[in-house]
């Protein structure tokens, strides 16, 4: 994996210092709260409902053991014992000290760590496929490019004060498992009909409360064109977009209310102007990034066939986690598997200190010290050898990290709500633990089938409700939490945005509405092969609004 | 009725204004009855942040149950306790908060 070279490393200590310095002098009283929040802003430091909460980057969700120890060895120390990992392949601490901070940011350092354009209207952490260079179905590892954005847009002069955030996320494979098109950039890796690799370009993706899918704005931009690219799009972005309506700055507004063909334009005309300058990437350069890429050596191992084969026949739920949360590996003594953060009834995305070592112990026992954060919130073993395959799970259950959910009803996406976030408008968390406990039979969830639920508990939609096939919004209504249910998101190739369905649900009616939801579906699905976005999209909101709501249109 | 509440500026705690310092439970929060004593607790709140004490100071409503103050809106009742999925944490989970409950 990437390793910080000198440049880096300085850079980092550097900003360590100096935040250092402006918290000393906050706690000195020497600059006020209105001075101060942009800073700690910058740093990644928050003010919750509870407690300061720290985001930290985990850049394209790449991490190893050291630095998933650092981070329990910070859990343990300076917080309550968990963190928190996001949707934006990033982790939280919900409860550090202001005065700890410091201490905080240079042990992050001391693994290559930090929280730098963490929040603030710059360009933020660059997200990536979480199985890229392990997946069978990739062209090419997305991650030396996101390494580039890295690198280019950390404390960027010209983009550090953008009209509102940035999000960029990257795929090297046709099925996106990014969600590319719900970001600001999406950029899908792929070959052309020469073989060269260059990228799909699409723009004005997000969520939040004015919900859009990215415009494919170019079929095939060559690699070389990269940074000239993006930053055409930046400056136009940084130039038209909105800033006097903080809820119409981001560059989807601005895509939305210029046109596509347009933007593209400008966009295309903006480029001529930089494609051919010190912009371009030199062969050389992306052939050194790549390098630290280099997937590690994985020496044959074909016994793994029949150890798992016997494997599977001792153990059931050995056998049912294999088909749940273990997938292709490019090589085939190989898997990529998911250590599900979505035990039942368990907060999902939260991981203890323990479990944060524990996992970082496997990660470099049998998955040559490679880990990565999901942006569905679970942790992800990319390189495992088949024949290790039961021992991994084995040290998974003793650490109460092996629901074999990934993919399944219960494996829900939710952002902490108003347990914690100050923005929120109703809780999140318990509704996702309500729902995972209703199904926690494992044998109904894989009859159901693959079902992606996702909870936000407020309109910014941290929890990726829009794009989940079935979504719950959470809202404050007459001082109580009323949820929303939107039905027929996707956030893959085949991105699209849910509508929603009705009234919305009380606490005490929302998982009663979810599993009539669902046992509509499996009355209407024509086969078990006919996914539920699959089956929503052939017949549409209508039954499942009948199944909801019919008997009150009656009894009106 | 409202108190006043904020977080502390070192730690981010949330507090609330009581017998002329910040407690860490809303109980016995001083409770302005009318407008007057709301524009007290205001004061006493900007001049706090001046003083670097605490951040994000803000008046919320309350009501008087068996003579102890509790939050009207879910938001703060959270804020007072700690998070619902955590009881085990926040101020819910400390013996002065088991003692008032």
């Amino acid at each position: 994996m990437y390793r910080y070279d000198e440049f880096d490393q300085d850079f980092v200590h550097a900003r360590v210092a100096e935040f250092s310095d402006q918290v000393q002098r906050r706690l000195a009283g020497e600059i006020t709260e209105d001075q101060f929040r942009p800073l700690r802003l910058m740093n990644g430091v928050y003010l919750q409902l509870h407690a300061y909460m720290l985001r930290i980057a985990v850049p394209y969700g790449t991490l190893n053991s050291r630095q998933l120890r650092m981070l329990g060895h910070i859990a343990r120390k300076y917080d309550k014992g968990y963190g928190h990992f996001t949707t934006r392949q990033n982790i939280q601490f919900n409860w550090p000290a202001l005065s700890d901070i410091p201490a905080i940011l240079a042990d992050l350092a001391s693994v290559e760590m930090h929280a730098i354009q963490t929040s603030g209207n710059c360009i933020r952490n660059v997200t990536a496929d979480h199985f890229a260079g392990a997946a069978a179905d990739e062209v090419a590892d997305p991650r030396p490019y996101a390494e580039i954005l890295r690198q280019w847009s950390s404390v960027h002069p010209e983009f550090s004060y953008l009209p509102r955030k940035f999000k960029i996320a990257v795929t090297g494979a046709e099925r996106d498992r990014a969600a590319i098109q719900t970001h600001d950039i999406g950029l899908h890796l792929k070959k052309n009909a020469a073989g060269e690799l260059g990228f799909a370009v699409y723009v004005g993706g997000g969520q939040g409360r004015t919900p859009m899918v990215a415009k494919k704005i170019r079929d095939f931009l060559p690699e070389a064109d990269l940074l000239s690219y993006c930053t055409a799009i930046l400056r136009v972005y940084n130039l038209y977009g909105r800033r006097d309506n903080k809820y119409k700055a981001r560059i989807k507004i601005l895509v939305h209310e210029t046109g596509v063909e347009e933007i593209t334009r400008q966009i295309e005309a903006e480029w001529q102007e930089l494609k051919d300058a010190e912009l371009k990437l030199p062969e050389a350069d992306i052939k050194a990034i790549n390098t630290y890429f280099a997937p590690p050596a994985l020496p044959d191992r074909p016994e793994g066939d029949d150890l798992v084969k016997q494997a599977r026949l001792d153990s059931k739920s050995f056998s049912e986690w294999l088909d749940q949360n273990v997938v292709t590996h490019r090589h085939p003594d190989y898997a990529a598997v998911t250590i599900s953060l979505k035990g039942i009834g368990e907060v999902p995305g939260d991981a203890t200190d323990s479990q944060m070592e524990a996992v970082a112990d496997i990660a470099e026992k049998y998955a040559f010290d490679e880990l990565r954060v999901s942006h569905e919130q679970n942790l992800i073993l990319p390189h495992v050898a088949r024949a290790d395959l039961k021992a991994v799970y084995d040290a998974l259950v003793e650490i109460g990290l092996a629901t074999a959910n990934s993919n399944l009803i219960s494996d829900i996406i939710s952002c902490p709500g108003l347990d914690y976030c100050a923005l929120a408008t109703a809780r999140s968390i318990p509704v996702a633990q309500e729902i995972s406990r209703r199904f926690a039979s494992l044998e109904r969830q894989r009859e159901i089938g693959e079902v992606k639920l996702k909870i936000s508990g407020c309109i910014n939609a941290c929890g990726h409700h829009h794009v989940g096939h079935i979504g719950i919004l959470g809202v404050e209504k007459k001082g109580s939490e009323l949820y929303q249910v939107t039905l027929g998101g996707s956030a893959d190739e085949n991105t699209s945005v849910g509508e929603i369905i009705g009234r919305g649900f009380s606490s005490e009616e929302i998982t009663d509405a979810i599993e009539q939801i669902v046992d509509t579906y499996l009355g209407l699905r024509l086969s078990p092969d006919e996914r539920f976005i699959d089956a929503y999209r052939r017949v549409g909101p209508a039954p499942f609004k009948e199944a909801l709501y019919a008997g009150e249109t009656k009894a009106a | 009725m409202k108190v006043l509440t904020a977080n502390r500026l070192s730690d981010g705690i949330a507090v609330w204004y009581a017998d002329g310092g910040w407690a860490e439970t809303v109980g016995h929060a001083d409770i302005a009855h009318d407008k007057a004593a709301e524009a007290r607790l205001e004061a006493i709140g900007a001049a706090a942040a001046a003083n670097n004490e605490v951040v994000d100071v803000n008046l919320i409503d309350v009501t008087v149950i068996d003579g102890v103050a509790e939050p009207v809106r879910l938001r703060e009742k959270i804020r007072a306790a700690g998070p619902t999925i955590r009881t085990d944490l926040g101020k819910q989970a400390s013996p002065e908060a088991a003692r008032a409950a």
